[in-house]
């Protein structure tokens, strides 16, 4: 690591005084950590914002509330988050390892790089890592790779699993610097990669993530997170669905419907054309199927990922099955 | 790389001394090891770096406390072993993939690789040597000698405190959910079905 220096503010407004040009906030650490050990990151100040009082998980008439340094573990435990929004515990729970999550925030989870391991291979290109020094993963090993939203400058994927619960459910995040507050949608927080794909969201130089909220959906108490991928466990999603039925219960129909996916895009990726397929529609086999069948038909696939598109509707189906019975 | 950097740094220990035999070293994970005591302001240190901007930290180690100097770049999993002389606790891949470095801090199951000593002021540190009473092995250390719950044994410090984490968060229900929240530790050796015997053995009688 290279030389940086400390700082352990006890208030936002410290925090972001100490906060300057090539410095970095550090939570849990977890991703901080490990790209300032492989020189990836290499901030000249870390600035530890753990006793910053950007805690709590809450629910009232404006929905969940929660602080940016609550841990994973902590709100995929919580009561009402899952009983409420069960997807959000179940894809914070098929994240990573038991360890992890006990140390990983909130915030830093929504903030976390990409894993393409041509990112994290300082000796490879990446437009990312160095902008300009070209895409090794286009032509390298592409199994873990995006195909939406991708350019011919990025083809990472988004590793976040809660991001895309969150997104589903129209989460917003709340970010502060010194100069405002403001609130952000999450789904549009992320950018997609285009020709810059080392910006990759709307937190500006300074800023500081300080929490989110869930907007009220009694309905999405009826919710999963479906992931798929390579081992049962503590592994990245090949493909991953968070999906939310609204169900008439008496006449075996759909009324609202929400749907988004992981582990195919550059960002959390919203099916806002699945969700309006399934609306007014039996809750049954053939509706699911004829919903999922236009999902990723606008995929960029690469050679070793040309399996996602298909994998992607396979386990919308699935999820959707789930939830809403086969008829 | 500046020379000082504490992240690259091996123990050296002195001529003629054995880092098993420094002070504040318990053993290896699975002996019978004695509470170590870690002593109150000058800490067994093999590396005496702690760079150009040291942070001062207060914590409690297996019930002792720490006063210290730290680098901030040094990680929780650096300092237990190279300044703290608590070798118990294995660096295996150090880039949080492994578990071999599990210790808890306040209670919860972390990974010591990823965590900054610099940001433990104040915190409650347990590692593997922190878990028998004197000669009295953690039921968990003992339930890993009983089931065979490993082969080479550079993962079982780790495993056996994510196990002991484990228990304690009470996900013990059923084979299946061991499996699951054992999932951040791996083992090289593929012990995995005797430490799932293992923790099962100790399930209602800790935690």
């Amino acid at each position: 690591m290279r030389p940086y220096d400390f700082t352990r503010p006890r208030s936002v407004g410290a925090a972001l005084g100490d906060a300057h040009e090539g410095s970095a906030f550090l939570a849990g650490g977890t991703t901080l950590v490990d790209l300032m050990k492989l020189e990836l990151m290499t901030p000249s100040r870390v600035v530890d914002i753990n006793r910053l009082p950007l805690r709590g998980i809450t629910v009232d008439r404006g929905g969940l509330h929660v602080g940016a340094l609550e841990r994973m573990s902590d709100v995929a435990d919580h009561q009402d988050v899952r009983s409420r929004y069960p997807m959000i515990s179940q894809a914070l729970e098929l994240s990573a390892s038991p360890q992890i999550r006990n140390m990983a925030s909130m915030g830093g989870n929504l903030l976390q790089r990409t894993r393409c391991g041509y990112f994290r291979d300082l000796t490879t290109a990446c437009n990312k890592r160095e902008p300009g020094s070209g895409c090794a993963a286009l032509t390298g090993h592409s199994r873990m790779h995006a195909v939406l939203g991708t350019s011919d400058a990025c083809v990472a994927t988004h590793p976040s699993d809660v991001a895309v619960a969150l997104v589903a459910l129209d989460a917003r995040v709340h970010l502060e610097s010194l100069r405002e507050k403001r609130t952000v949608a999450l789904a549009d927080f992320y950018r997609l990669p285009g020709h810059t794909p080392q910006v990759e969201n709307e937190l500006r130089a300074g800023e500081l993530l300080t929490g989110l909220t869930v907007p009220p959906l009694p309905w999405a108490s009826r919710s999963a997170y479906l992931k798929i991928r390579d081992r049962r466990s503590y592994e990245f999603a090949l493909a991953s669905v968070a999906v939310a039925l609204d169900l008439d219960l008496d006449r075996g129909t759909i009324r609202d419907a929400r749907v988004a996916a992981g582990g195919v895009g550059t960002r959390p990726w919203r099916l806002e054309a699945v969700e309006r397929a399934l609306v007014g529609r039996p809750a049954a086999l053939a509706t699911y199927e004829a919903a999922a069948a236009p999902a990723g038909e606008d995929a960029r696939t690469l050679p070793h990922n040309m399996f996602k598109p298909a994998l992607l509707r396979r386990t919308l189906v699935r999820a959707l099955v789930a939830l809403g019975g086969r008829s | 790389m500046p020379p000082t950097d504490p992240s690259r740094e091996r123990p050296r220990p002195g001529p003629g001394t054995s880092r098993r035999q420094s002070p504040g070293s318990a053993g290896a994970a699975t002996a019978a090891g004695a509470v170590p005591t870690v002593a109150e302001n000058a800490p067994t240190a093999t590396v005496e770096s702690v760079g150009e901007n040291p942070v001062e930290v207060s914590l409690r180690v297996n019930g002792s406390r720490v006063r210290m100097e730290t680098d901030p770049r040094a990680t929780l999993l650096d300092t237990l072993r190279d300044r703290l002389a608590l070798t118990g606790t294995k660096k295996g891949c150090d880039r949080g993939q492994c578990g071999a470095c599990t210790v808890q801090v306040d209670g919860r199951r972390v990974l010591s690789c990823l965590t900054l000593a610099a940001a433990l002021d104040g915190a409650r540190v347990t590692s593997i040597e922190g878990l028998a009473d004197g000669d009295e092995l953690h039921p968990v250390q003992q339930a890993f000698i009983d089931h065979d719950g490993f082969q080479c044994g550079f993962c079982t410090p780790g495993q056996i405190m994510s196990a002991v984490s484990l228990v304690e968060e009470g996900r013990t229900g059923s084979d299946e959910e061991i499996r699951e929240h054992m999932s951040g530790n791996i083992c090289r050796c593929s012990a995995y079905p005797f430490i799932v015997d293992a923790v099962r053995s100790v399930r209602g009688k800790v935690g």
